[in-house]
């Protein structure tokens, strides 16, 4: 499972970081980063969510 | 069989069916739209749709929702009833019976009573709205926008950048005071001054003059604004006309339990057009929102297909509205007991504002304050006090 940030077009409304802080953060530059990258199928549900509610479809998970 | 109707074909009807399948459901899904467009982003049309690239953000192929969703996708086809007796959606002059339904019809744009149809007079919702005043906004045009709401005064935005002449036209004392609370209303609306776009507040608009096309707006005071161009941009009223006669119970929206479960058995509701008991809040609310659109759409599917197992809706209202350079936030609910801004200031670059309901942190404002509002959002769904909340947003 990976998750790719598609960094010009994510503007950083966080609304990831507000569903999962251990994996996503918005740093200083304004837009979102990973914190980790070792997923589990526990995380499946959460990221789906973080997929489909970010407002600049940024997102996309793959696996 | 079951069969999982979904009313709307927008963001939280498409979030809606998505996550039906996600969830495992095998039965059938039908998808009704009344607009003949898929799904589409909405908030571009008033931004970058006007200003540059005009192609639609379309959030999925007609092949992936009909072959990898396996939806039944009927677009250009407004629902006219729900009998929930019958269990059936009447739409196209088809009865199509569900096990469980999502309404998702969303919110269609107010406008002013009286007004006379004329050419050069718009409103802006959907993506053929967008197109048109995509096409009659030009270099010069001279644009009156009727309502400086969010939509409003994005649109300002955009035909400015297009070269327009505006004029922002409302009739309250300052815009944006329902949005983020009359106390600091002014330091939004003051991104306009800033700007040097010409707003005018307390105005009413009496009426629009021309023949055939709009020629001036006329108002309270007796002037007339010469226009090209007028948009109303006065709200937007939930769409649930296709309702009446159906004993669901309505109220400015679809009346919903916490879980969005409306007073029909098996119906839920999500979007714009949702009533619902917001828990985390203790009180009933129906947002305009992209993120709760897409939130309610994933929720409301879930507890449709398994309402044994439905979970409340408990989401911290969350919008923004790009303006010239700037991003305006705005997280939680804006009733407050106690408004303190805690960076920045009206007039600056840049201003975060906390609000206090009672001993809690119930909203923030952000101006250019992207990280701070993200972070006073889960605070206040974690029902922050306020003077944790203090404590963390001045650290």
């Amino acid at each position: 499972m990976k998750i790719h940030i598609d960094t010009d077009v994510c503007t950083g409304h966080g609304v990831c970081e507000g569903l999962r802080p251990d994996v996503f953060e918005v740093g200083d530059d304004g837009i979102v980063h990973l914190l980790t990258e070792e997923f589990t199928e526990a995380d499946r549900a959460d990221l789906e969510d973080a997929v489909d509610q970010c407002p600049t479809q940024a997102l996309r998970l793959e696996g | 069989m079951s069969r999982l109707v979904v009313v709307g074909a927008s963001l939280a009807g498409l979030r809606a069916v998505e996550s039906a399948r996600r969830a495992g459901f095998t039965g059938a899904i039908t998808l009704l739209g009344a607009e003949e467009h898929l799904p589409y982003d909405r908030p571009p049309l008033s931004k970058e749709f006007l200003t540059g690239d005009d192609a639609p953000k379309h959030f999925r192929t007609e092949d992936a929702l009909r072959t990898d969703l396996d939806v039944d996708l009927r677009l250009g086809t407004p629902a006219t009833g729900l009998d929930p007796e019958q269990r059936v959606v009447h739409a196209g002059g088809d009865a199509v019976p569900y096990t469980a339904a999502v309404l998702a019809t969303g919110t269609a744009a107010r406008t002013l009573p009286g007004l006379p149809a004329l050419a050069g007079l718009h409103t802006l919702r959907t993506l053929d709205d967008a197109r048109a005043l995509r096409t009659a906004i030009l270099p010069g045009s001279r644009v009156v926008i009727v309502g400086a709401g969010f939509i409003g005064s994005e649109l300002a935005c955009s035909a400015r950048r297009r070269g327009a002449e505006v004029t922002l036209v409302e009739a309250a004392p300052v815009p944006f005071a329902a949005a983020v609370g009359a106390e600091l209303a002014p330091a939004v609306a003051a991104l306009h001054t800033r700007h040097g776009t010409d707003l005018r507040c307390g105005v009413t608009v009496t009426g629009i003059d021309g023949e055939d096309r709009v020629r001036a707006v006329r108002l309270g005071d007796g002037t007339a604004l010469s226009a090209d161009i007028v948009v109303v941009g006065v709200g937007a009223a939930p769409v649930t006309g296709w309702l009446d006669g159906s004993g669901l119970k309505l109220d400015n929206g679809i009346v919903c339990d916490e879980t969005l479960a409306s007073s029909a058995p098996g119906v839920y509701a999500a979007g714009d057009v949702a009533r619902w008991f917001n828990p985390l809040f203790g009180e009933t609310m129906r947002l305009e929102h992209w993120t709760s659109a897409a939130e309610q759409g994933i929720l409301a599917a879930r507890n449709a297909i398994d309402p044994a197992a439905a979970t409340p809706c408990t989401l911290v209202p969350y919008f923004w509205s790009d303006l010239y350079d700037s991003r305006v936030q705005f997280v939680g609910l804006p009733t407050s007991d106690e408004v303190r801004v805690v960076a920045g200031g009206a007039g600056e670059e840049s201003l975060l504002a906390l609000y206090r309901r009672g001993d809690r942190l119930i909203g923030a404002l952000g101006i250019e304050q992207r990280r701070p509002v993200l972070r006073m959002r889960a605070l206040i769904g974690k029902r922050t006090s306020w003077q944790d909340a203090l404590a963390a947003a001045t650290s």
